[in-house]
């Protein structure tokens, strides 16, 4: 396929959405790390300079990434995927100690994070291995090994350590879920979720009441000629019931106080206020100071380089994972709604991409694409505005970061090139 | 399917962020964070509180230095205590507790630490501030006052409460508000308006620069020096005429509606009540509820106006054609209500409106004002038409003065005694003692001084005011500037005025006249009665005394309420009297009648229903 037809058949809203996410990033970047004595947006100093210079090395990896055969990708996709791995297991012998996580290799002008490749090889892996003629996705066995596929890079990243990033692999359960394996899985991933959260918040008893109460509205409600499966609800019952009592165990004697104010603070189980402002001062803080900073920005925001709380650098990590306070303060309600607005719009149309392709490997990539960054933006923009609990992962596009930029550019750009190739068979 | 749930999915997050973020940049937000926000530092500058002139341009009112020492909780760093304690002249406790209350108020803001420290105490400290993070010293300005008589209407500033803190916006911690008085009530003329800077900060709390380069500050706006009506030489001297009395003085410029004197008995020197000493004394004061020396009498105290109010009566009387100053009334050494006889001192005969006034018969009166409401089909007709012509006098409600207290007194009306008796169960004779001043009706001496000042109009008065000039530019506010007329037409006025001015010549003040000045005046005793002991108990009359001179140009009209000063012609009329001469000529050629008045005192009086003993009233002391 020639160049001149790749322009042609790139997903133009797509790299404008991704341009336009870049642009607006990176001002914020810049005005939350300012400084008056160097104001040249090209000062490699500091870092809206630095910044500058991985979004060139970006652009610059864009036309290689699309010069490129889209079968390339298919074809070499273990071998990526094993060379991501090599590069994580290097990290034990070679890796950078920074702020207490082992995640870098220092290259001298930077430092590179293989998990954020790793993001991308182990989605092209996996959309490889379920688009196999031989996988089936409703067999236990084939289960399992795509689900290997996800957990080995996870299990490498955690000890790090870097719960945030190794989270980000578990998004990748949704493209099984596209491709078949069985919805009430995640019905129950769901429902014990919620178990634990309402056990928390109300205690196991009130769970177990709960739960009677709309087991018997269902029994209500259910067609005379709907035959009920009485054992399985007695079963599902009884480990409600077990789980919400070990949750009770886990959260008193397995947690630590650290994680349980955590969860205080995120479910707002702390009624003391005095408690409260201890927790608000050490583990709160940067929530705190987040809802703040964004509060603050009203409708219109401060304006561009009018954040004082950025300015006064009130909320830590601001130019990584919390940029987006940056925009809730100097562009207020309307920069926050369009950040999230134009987030919406790209992962929607990432849907409607992926579903448009004829390949099953495009769409299973495709909506790998789709897990990671909504993963990202999800958790990262919800504990941001204080809905989430504190997890540390950045916000794709926008947050300071080298090896997130590229790896991002290229997660989301190999995509495009399948994209472009939708309509040529596959050789 | 897979797809929709997919992209429900999405938008559902979408809509999710876009609510919490509504909530917190549209609910949660408020316009004035700014003074909320730890990375701004607001520094004030105060201008200096303006200064208080007398109408003839006398300082009253100035300004000296004192300084506070502030502290900023969370910039305390662990200190010395002890050495900061000694050289703050405060006990460990005291430091600790103060700490703590300005934690809670607020561990960003400043609070005060020690108010008011001398200049002296404010040397030694001054070098050694430094060492104390957290700590320093704002120079603040207190009063200095040229005169220690007025304190009743100058009134006082003292540091904000946490009322006025939470009620106007303006304030912070330790400045200083006008508490009472003119402080009060011309509060934003004289303090001015603070300069405001902005500093940025960043979260380790140095400082950056200043914020937007400077654009929201403001400089101060200094304070503004008033020039009040008082003339500070009269008001000094009714304040030692007061000596050991108790009661209001209230003079009034009858041209202008100018308060040349409020002066009330007992008082206080107002720099009791600057510094440090301010909350102890202060407390003595306030806390001394027999002779209540912060209780205003000039415009709080309303006793029934008595004799002065026949005045008013009479004028009524005139106004609807009722009588004429020729009608008469006989006098059988007093009047029937009913058949119980009312008693009148004035020595029986027929009495004409002149003799009526100035022997102060209360026959006369009491024949008139059945007369007036014999004139109308119903008693109610009558007390509209009475109860208008005595509110156009400024009676039964506030004045309208700028001070900030007050009391409305009394004109009872037609729903007050069906109130009382019951709708409808009323005649005349139910409410004849209004005749003579002594029913329902109360009046402030302030009022009784306007009514007066009225009367010496010939119809009409200015509100009565203390604000002479703002800045050096007259008041030109139209609550001040503009006439207000009463409902009496001027004609109706020369009987009763010569009436008054007979009191002086061959009347119950004979011998208080003033040689070379024509003085209209009337006396009054108002029957005084206290609960002792849950008993109803007749003490010693209340002295009253309304006057105005010279007659034909009034320059000056007042009232005097003496508590317990027996009958209107001795404490209240010698004290009118004397006024009357020290503002009109300068000096008093009646020297045995003035240091009699500054010599007695009627403690004596005061104490008697304290004594827990039998006491005699309406003695005849001297
Ligand atoms: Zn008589």
């Amino acid at each position: 396929m020639s160049g001149s037809s790749v322009l042609r058949r790139v997903d133009w809203l797509t790299v404008f959405l991704f341009l336009t996410l870049i642009a607006i990033g990176w001002v914020n970047i810049y005005s939350s790390t300012f400084n008056e004595e160097h104001s040249s947006i090209f000062d490699v100093t500091q870092r809206y300079g630095k910044q500058l210079v991985f979004i060139l090395l970006s652009f610059g990896l864009i036309p290689l990434i699309m010069a490129l055969e889209a079968n390339f990708y298919e074809r070499f996709s273990s071998v990526f995927y094993v060379g991501a791995l090599a590069l994580l297991l290097g990290l034990f012998l070679f890796g950078k100690n920074i702020a207490g996580a082992t995640s870098w290799y220092d290259l001298g002008f930077f430092n590179f994070q293989p998990s954020e490749l790793a993001k991308a090889t182990t989605a092209l892996a996996l959309a490889k291995y379920l688009s196999d003629i031989q996988t089936d996705i409703k067999r236990r066995k084939d289960q399992l090994y795509a689900l290997l596929i996800i957990l080995i890079p996870a299990l490498l990243i955690i000890p790090q350590p870097d719960p945030g990033s190794a989270l980000v692999f578990f998004s990748l359960v949704f493209v099984l879920f596209r491709e078949g394996l069985p919805l009430w899985y995640l019905g129950l991933a769901v429902a014990a979720i919620l178990v634990f959260i309402c056990t928390l918040m109300f205690g196991t008893v009130w769970v177990g009441i709960g739960l009677a109460l709309m087991i018997i509205l269902f029994f209500m409600v259910k067609k005379p000629t709907y035959k009920m499966p009485v054992l399985p609800l007695v079963a599902i019952y009884a480990g409600a019931i077990i789980l919400s009592l070990s949750v009770n165990f886990v959260f008193e004697n397995v947690f630590e106080q650290r994680h349980r104010d955590r969860f205080s603070l995120w479910l707002r189980l702390e009624k003391d206020p005095e408690k409260l402002e201890q927790i608000r001062k050490t583990i709160g803080y940067n929530t705190y100071q987040s809802e703040k900073a964004i509060e603050s920005g009203g409708f219109f925001g401060k304006g561009f380089l009018e954040g004082t709380r950025t300015k006064g650098d009130f909320v830590p990590e601001q130019d990584t994972d919390y940029i987006f306070t940056t925009v809730g303060e100097e562009w207020g309600f309307v920069g926050t709604a369009t950040v999230v607005i134009l987030f919406t719009i790209l992962l929607l149309r990432l849907v409607h991409l992926s579903e448009r392709q004829k390949n099953p490997f495009s769409r299973m990539y495709g909506y790998g694409v789709i897990s990671i960054l909504l993963i990202h933006y999800f958790i990262n923009i919800g504990m941001v505005i204080g809905v989430l609990p504190t997890i540390g992962i950045p916000l794709p596009f926008f947050s300071y970061g080298g090896s997130g930029l590229i790896g991002f550019t290229i997660l989301l750009f190999i995509f495009l090139r399948l994209d472009a190739n939708r309509l040529k068979e596959w050789s | 399917m897979k797809k929709l749930v997919l992209s429900s999915l999405i938008i559902l997050i979408g809509l999710t962020f876009i609510g919490r973020l509504s909530y917190l940049q549209l609910f949660r937000f408020s316009p004035d964070q700014i003074f909320d926000d730890p990375a701004i530092k607001v520094v004030y500058d105060y201008p200096e509180r303006g200064y208080i002139y007398d109408r003839d341009g006398e300082l009253l009112v100035a300004n000296q230095p004192a300084y506070d020492v502030m502290v900023i909780p969370r910039e305390v760093e662990p200190l010395d205590t002890l050495e900061f304690c000694s050289l703050l002249g405060i006990d460990r406790e005291r430091f600790v507790s103060q700490l703590k209350k300005a934690r809670v108020y607020s561990p960003r803001l400043p609070s005060v630490m020690v108010p008011q420290l001398s200049k002296e105490d404010y040397a030694g400290l001054q070098e050694k501030m430094r060492k104390y993070k957290g700590f320093y010293i704002e120079k603040r300005s207190l009063r200095d006052y040229k005169t220690n008589a007025a304190a009743n209407v100058l009134g006082y500033i003292s540091e904000v409460n946490e009322w006025d803190l939470k009620n106007n916006p303006y304030y912070e911690q330790g400045e200083l508000t006008g508490r009472t008085g003119i402080e009060k009530q011309y509060e934003e003329v004289l303090r001015g308006r603070k300069g405001v800077k902005m500093i940025q900060k960043d979260r380790f709390n140095r400082e950056i620069g200043p914020y937007k380069d400077g654009a929201l500050d403001t400089m101060p706006q200094p304070g503004t020096e008033i020039r009040i009506t008082l003339d500070k030489t009269l008001q000094e001297y009714g304040e030692r005429l007061m000596n050991g009395k108790r009661g209001g003085i209230v003079a009034i410029e009858p041209e202008t509606g100018e308060i040349l004197a409020l002066i009330s008995g007992p008082t206080y020197d107002p720099a009791l009540l600057v510094g440090r000493e301010r909350s102890r004394n202060y407390s003595t004061l306030h806390y001394d509820t027999i002779s209540k020396p912060t209780w205003d009498r000039a415009i709080l105290a309303q006793p029934s106006p008595g004799s002065p109010f026949k005045t008013l009566n009479a004028l009524v009387a005139l106004q609807e054609g009722v009588i004429t100053p020729e009608t008469s009334f006989r006098c059988y050494h007093g009047f029937y209500v009913g058949n119980k006889l009312r008693g009148c001192h004035c020595g029986g005969g027929l009495r004409t409106m002149n003799s009526g006034i100035y022997k102060s018969c209360n026959a006369y009166f009491a024949g008139t004002f059945r007369k007036f409401y014999d004139s109308y089909e119903t008693t109610d007709a009558a007390m509209d038409v009475w109860e208008k012509h005595m509110k156009s006098f400024g009676l039964g409600d506030f004045l309208g003065y700028d001070l900030p207290t007050g009391a409305k007194g009394r004109v009872p009306d037609k729903e007050y005694y069906d109130r009382v008796y019951g709708d409808g169960r009323w005649s005349s004779t139910y409410i004849i003692s209004n005749a003579i001043g002594q029913g329902e009706v109360a009046a402030t001496p302030i009022q009784l001084a306007n009514m007066t000042a009225a009367i010496a109009n010939r119809g009409w008065f200015y509100t009565p005011h203390l604000i002479k000039q703002i800045g050096g530019d007259d008041i030109s506010d139209p609550k001040f500037t503009q006439k207000h007329y009463t409902t009496i037409d001027p004609q109706h006025f020369d009987p009763v005025i010569r009436g008054m001015a007979d009191v002086y010549e061959k009347g119950t003040a004979k011998w208080l006249s003033i040689p070379g000045v024509k003085i209209a005046g009337k006396t009054g005793t108002v029957e005084n009665y206290t609960k002792i002991d849950g008993v109803r108990t007749q003490l010693t009359d209340h002295s009253l005394f309304v006057a105005f001179a010279p007659v034909d140009n009034p320059k000056i009209a007042l009232a005097v309420y003496i508590e317990h000063g027996y009958y209107g012609a001795r404490y209240a009329g010698h004290i009118a009297s004397l006024l009357i001469e020290k503002y009109l000529k300068g000096e008093i050629t009646r020297t045995d009648l003035e240091k009699r008045m500054l010599e007695k005192t009627l403690e004596k009086e005061y104490a008697k229903p304290y004594s827990g003993e039998e006491f005699e009233i309406n003695e005849y002391v001297w």
